[in-house]
């Protein structure tokens, strides 16, 4: 195991593009959680008790269906920025090394 | 059920233990440097971050605490779920590249990066210590939880074990070995914890399943008598206080609590009350948690089982209208001559109540709403603001590597989250859940397929709290001694010194988490938990949101926006119910105010502080 100091980053050309990606996507699950949250409030939360599909309600889809969301979202994030890391890389000499 | 571990469940336990310890020695001969100490070296691969992001985050609370609750009180316990991987959206595309970008060992470094205030350094070093502690305490007290049934040892022991191991693992490795400490507990936690959810699969549902039942066909768990109080009335029992719709009888000298439902049906209850557990002297409370009806089936067929369930089928059985659950609640009342009372009732709902949010997080009135969305919000911003989180993003190369293990945290976590809700509700059916203390729900759950998978299950959970522990403390032991004592102390320590400081540190913290572990015990852990998460959201995330975000943030905004945060934070929940109700020894209606969480207020004064105090500063120096 390599103990020496912790390695300094280079410039990171992409770093603009992941910043305004990564809040767009941030405010998109914000939308949906707020949506979830607020569903539980309303009526006491009766609309989460109506049955969906497969004879689960609401509660327990919406609630899988965040977390489902959030793996999605975060490989789509994930394909994006490497996608430019790579493309920015290959335009400039010397651009940092993407692991 | 035996709540007791066998001599196989111990040996198997303290190999496990051993292989952890031995792992944090074996690394700690490498960690000579301050970096190697406080961020191996920023070296660790990714993937083995992202696994390891997981050993860290699945905590106590998401292993115990979220299981317990869904045990005892349904789908309410599965919000926090979704609450925990929810946060990981904000660390992911908001937090994780720059935080790697901008800092070198601590979280402080990171927001001081581009204005070296001691201002800074004190006021972040100070929130990553209170945050660490407010979060070590359900770790600890989820430690002694464990260790009651499965060595037969009292709850203080276990939090006392724990400190012990976990300050020997801390102040001699650092970085490197809780990562590889946290890789093999994560592995191991997903893995197994899939093994029981498909075990618990394959049993299916049952009015009657052999978990209840020991050798002989006896039953083994408590089932609730039904009474009225004129039957009662008619065999003896003098009625001798009422609170609320709790009864407290005499009958020959021996008390009993009952519950009153709407048409006058007295259920009794289980209670405790100093020493005495049911009337007997440390005693234990009987274990709880069934299916009392089944929907679609017939008292035969439901007594017969359902068979094997796909994990849709098992969950739509739960919420079928017809199905009927025991829920387990708990309440501190006072009797006539004033002593205090602990008293756990049952109340069967249907499966339709069972599976919808409600029976913890009321949303009747407007204070029960602000409480949930304060809770949720606390849950969603909390994650990305945790310094024991934060610190893993210095342990790998680069920003790149920092979002990808945090995607592979995204996944491991998430799943294990959904397997959260079958392991709640495999307890809550099967009998196998202490009403007194629902942290062991999943251990007891385990318990009922076999004592060697409880032995695995629960030193799994052991290491867990281990390995969360051992982060929290490197993380505060690093503000100690890199932040508080290096950098705004201005004492230049060099790396020996840095490291030996450290260690001293995380001995003191260590110290700290055992006492207050004790004090907490039995209360729920996930509910803890939340309180951290509210803590950490509003003292570090508008600090580290509005750095990223708004160009006119200045030092004094920083330091002002984590001051109030913290301030605001704590002094809602040390002056709210839960405290009232637990630590204090007092009722929740003797507390100031009926907001249980502080984030809806405390997350927004804090922003509103950065931003006005940044205005204020700005114009002064522009002026």
């Amino acid at each position: 195991m390599h103990q020496g100091p912790a390695p300094e980053s280079g410039p990171d050309p992409a770093s603009n593009y992941k910043t305004r990606l990564g809040v767009v996507m941030f405010l998109i699950y914000c939308v949906v959680y707020v949506g979830f949250v607020l569903a539980n409030v309303v009526a006491e939360g009766k609309v989460m008790q109506v049955i969906v599909f497969m004879g689960l309600n609401l509660a327990v889809v919406y609630g899988m269906g965040l977390i489902v969301l959030a793996l999605v979202m975060a490989l789509i994030y994930n394909h994006k920025c490497t996608g430019k890391e790579n493309e920015l890389a290959g335009r400039s000499v010397g651009g940092e090394e993407i692991a | 059920m035996n709540l007791h571990g066998t001599p196989l469940s111990i040996v198997i336990f303290a190999l496990f233990v051993l292989m952890v310890l031995y792992l944090s020695f074996f690394f700690a001969r490498k960690a000579k440097s301050a970096s190697g100490y406080y961020a191996a070296g920023g070296q660790i691969h990714w993937a083995v971050n992202g696994i390891s992001f997981a050993g860290d985050y699945l905590s106590a609370a998401s292993f115990l605490g979220i299981c317990g609750m869904i045990a005892t009180l349904g789908y309410d316990g599965f919000l926090y779920s979704i609450g925990y991987l929810a946060g990981w959206v904000v660390a992911l595309f908001v937090v994780a590249e720059p935080m790697k970008r901008m800092g070198k060992f601590t979280f402080t470094d990171a927001l001081d990066a581009k204005f070296d205030s001691r201002g800074i350094k004190l006021a972040a070093a100070i929130s990553t210590l209170v945050v660490s502690i407010c979060y070590l305490i359900p770790q600890m007290n989820g430690a002694g939880s464990l260790v009651e049934p499965l060595l037969g040892l009292p709850h203080w022991v276990g939090v006392i074990i724990v400190g012990a191991i976990v300050i020997a693992i801390v102040s001699t490795a650092g970085m490197t070995s809780t990562t590889y400490v946290q890789f093999l507990k994560g592995g191991l936690l997903l893995i197994f914890s899939t093994i029981l959810v498909v075990s618990v699969m394959v049993r299916g549902l049952s009015t009657e399943p052999p978990s209840l039942k020991d050798a002989e066909g006896q039953a083994l768990l408590n089932i609730p008598e039904q009474s009225t109080e004129v039957e009662l009335a008619g065999q003896g029992y003098l009625l001798k206080h009422t609170v609320g719709d709790l009864l407290k009888f005499s009958h020959e000298g021996v008390v009993s609590w009952w519950k009153k439902d709407a048409d006058g049906t007295l259920w009794q209850a289980q209670w405790s009350s100093g020493s005495l557990v049911n009337g007997k002297p440390d005693g234990l409370l009987n274990p709880v948690g069934r299916i009392k009806a089944i929907g679609g089936m017939n008292e035969e067929e439901a007594a017969r089982g359902t068979g094997s369930l796909g994990p849709a089928g098992f969950l739509a059985r739960l919420t079928h209208p017809d199905t009927r659950i025991e829920q387990w609640h708990k309440k501190t009342v006072f009797d006539e001559d004033g002593a205090k009372y602990s008293v756990y009732y049952p109340k069967t709902v249907s499966g339709t109540e069972e599976m919808k949010p409600g029976a913890k997080f009321k949303v009747k009135t407007g204070w029960q709403k602000l409480n949930f969305i304060s809770l949720m919000l606390a849950l969603f911003f909390g994650t990305a603001a945790l310094p024991h989180i934060l610190i893993r993003y210095y342990t790998v190369p680069s920003p790149a590597c920092a979002r990808k293990s945090t995607i592979v945290a995204i996944a491991a976590i998430g799943f294990f989250y959904v397997l959260t809700l079958f392991m709640g509700l495999g307890a809550a059916t099967s009998g196998t859940v202490n009403p007194a203390d629902n942290n062991m729900s999943a251990p007891l759950l385990a318990m009922s397929f076999g004592g060697v998978l409880f032995a695995i299950i629960s030193a799994i959970a052991f290491a867990t709290v281990l390995g969360t522990v051992a982060g929290l403390i490197v993380a505060a032991s690093g503000a100690v001694a890199h932040d508080l004592m290096d950098r705004f102390g201005g004492m230049n320590l060099s790396e020996k010194e840095k490291v030996r400081a450290g260690k001293i540190a995380a001995f003191a913290v260590g110290i700290v988490a055992i006492i207050l572990g004790i004090v907490f015990r039995g209360v729920n852990v996930s509910f803890l938990v939340g309180w951290a998460f509210a803590v950490a959201a509003s003292a570090n995330l508008p600090a580290i949101l509005m750095l990223l975000f708004w160009k006119k943030t200045t030092a004094a905004g920083i330091v002002a926006s984590i001051t109030v945060g913290i301030v605001a934070a704590l002094g809602i929940i040390l002056t709210g119910p839960a405290m009232f109700a637990g630590p204090y020894g007092l009722t929740a209606e003797a507390a100031w105010h009926p907001l249980g969480q502080p984030g809806i207020i405390s997350i927004p004064l804090s922003f509103l502080t950065l931003v006005v105090v940044s205005l204020a500063t700005r114009k002064k120096v522009q002026a």
